[in-house]
């Protein structure tokens, strides 16, 4: 046995009024009918929002600094703790130039996230020793097509002129680490400062 | 003949034997940490002083303690000494003292290093050391060097171990490397940046016991751990052709040497193994390296069906034992997930 709420079947005869159905979906009207002057469970998505919880889980954002370079290094710890194997990335050298463009002397050329797979558990966000995932309280799409799925770097790397708010899924540990600007990962860079060692 | 005890444990072994080498006789916890010290090559040792022990009796004739901790790679026994590791909590502090200076001008950048994952500082700063840093200054800045086309040292992050420089010593001929400058200014020179072009100049990848050292062919293509080690052959002319290759589905993405439990390299391979031969097909590969399975390169390693099985008879048999509640069904092998 499977399940302990498995009943026998009883084949009983059926009464006079069970035969003649009529008080049956009489009944059933009467449910109908009542739920319409009930509240509604249903909200017009997308004009209508409901509340979100502040620690809300949803689409991934990959970071930038505050020069607008990506912080992502593409050290693959979001994908080793990932526990839907949902995330895949390659790695790419940083060229003589592109110190505004990436943070880092190594950047991910290629970053996707199957959100078909992701089960938005934020044990990326957590692995992440550079600050650049983000689980965000943006819901993810359903799609026509199981392609359209796959978020590549143009769906996940926040637009340099729109930045993504994050400040509500970070610690009070983290923001007190950011406190301190003399570690390289605090730094702030101007222009002139960048780092351009190879 | 002396007789050593060390944390408790005692052996006797041939006279001239450092500490170090009879506690790697005894084995397990109680081997020191080494950062410079390499079994293959002499006169290494001495520099990182990470393997320090207490010395807590000299010999049978003089019971006297040293007075202060003692590099076990360079100090050899004395019958009748009493060594303590781990089980001296001063020197456990010290060591930690130790990974600290050696961290001091490192830049931890793990994240971009290639090294990651299979790097003894991590390692050795994961078990001994502290976590956090009290350095404030600017650390080292160094221009990556290219040796040879091969091969890129990053100055920023060697730790003075030596190896490399004793490497190039006994392995090759002639002296191709050495060590420029003293103290905090010191850094790992081919001098004039002469390219090497020997045939088992790869090696020093494989003896770098940090990322300074890294395979150019590698730079960058994957984690460690997104990664397959295999032990395979080749038929070679210039080494023994025993090597690991690293797989990521059918491309090779590296070849290194194989290493025993102190990450220290059986055999010398050659540059033409290590950095040409990239294809499945010039290798044949034996079985799968075993990798420990708290290391972070043994996820979705599997090395055989019957010791995977074996893994899962004993978990399934130790949650039985915890009663955990997983519902009647769950727990039943016949029961297919």
């Amino acid at each position: 046995m499977l399940t302990n709420r498995s009943q026998a079947v009883a084949k009983k005869e059926m009464t006079l009024a069970e035969r003649l159905y009529l008080p049956a979906i009489l009944h059933g009207l009467k449910i109908t009918v009542s739920h319409f002057f009930k509240k509604k469970v249903t909200i017009k998505y997308p004009e209508e929002k409901r509340e979100f919880s502040k620690v809300y889980r949803g689409t991934h954002v990959l970071k930038r600094d505050e020069i607008g370079a990506e912080r992502c290094t593409a050290c693959g710890l979001c994908a080793v703790a990932c526990p839907a194997e949902a995330i895949t990335m390659v790695a790419a050298e940083r060229k003589k130039g592109e110190e505004k463009l990436y943070r880092e002397e190594k950047y991910a050329s290629v970053y996707e996230i199957n959100m078909l797979r992701c089960i938005f558990c934020g044990l990326c966000e957590d692995a992440c020793p550079k600050e650049a995932i983000f689980l965000t309280d943006r819901i993810t799409p359903s799609t026509f097509k199981r392609g359209e799925n796959i978020y590549g770097k143009n769906k996940l790397v926040e637009p340099i002129d729109k930045p993504i708010d994050i400040s509500a899924r970070q610690t009070q540990a983290v923001l007190e680490f950011k406190k301190h600007k003399e570690f390289a990962h605090n730094k702030v860079y101007t222009e002139k400062q960048l780092p351009n060692k190879h | 003949m002396a007789k050593v005890t060390i944390d408790g444990h005692t052996i006797e072994v041939p006279t001239g034997t450092t500490i170090l080498e009879a506690a790697r006789m005894i084995g397990g916890p109680i081997v020191p940490p080494a950062m410079c010290y390499y079994s293959k090559l002499k006169t290494t040792g001495g520099y990182c002083r990470t393997c320090i022990v207490k010395v807590s009796k000299g010999s049978e004739k003089d019971p006297r303690p040293m007075p202060k901790p003692v590099a076990s790679c360079r100090t050899t026994v004395m019958d009748g000494m009493e060594v303590q590791n781990i089980t001296s909590p001063d020197l456990l502090e010290a060591r930690a003292g130790v990974v600290e200076f050696l961290l001091l001008n490192h830049p931890l950048d793990c994240p971009i290093c290639d090294q990651a994952g299979e790097c003894h500082l991590q390692d050795l700063g994961y078990e001994n050391g502290k976590s956090k840093t009290r350095y404030e200054f600017d650390r080292r800045e160094f221009e990556p060097i290219e040796i040879g086309d091969k091969i890129k040292l990053h100055m920023k992050r060697c730790i003075h171990c030596f190896r490399c420089v004793k490497l190039a010593e006994q392995l090759t001929p002639e002296r191709f490397q050495g060590m420029l400058n003293r103290g905090d200014h010191s850094e790992i020179s081919t001098y004039i940046k002469h390219a090497i072009d020997n045939e088992f100049s790869g090696n020093m990848i494989d003896v770098c016991p940090v990322g300074a050292l890294t395979d150019k062919t590698f730079r960058f293509k994957s984690r460690v751990w997104f990664v397959n080690p295999e032990d395979a052959h080749r038929n070679c002319s210039k080494c023994a052709g025993k090597a690991r290759i690293w797989l990521k589905g059918e491309e090779v993405l590296r070849v290194t040497a194989r290493k025993d439990k102190y990450g220290e390299a059986i055999d010398w391979i050659c540059n033409e193994c290590r950095f040409d031969k990239k294809k499945t097909s010039d290798w044949v590969i034996e079985k799968p390296t075993h990798i420990d399975r708290h290391s972070v390169i043994s996820m979705n390693h599997y090395e055989s069906l019957k010791d995977l099985k074996q893994d899962v008879d004993k978990q399934q048999k130790q949650l039985v034992n915890k009663k955990v509640n997983l519902g009647q069904g769950a727990l039943n092998p016949n029961n297919s997930i």
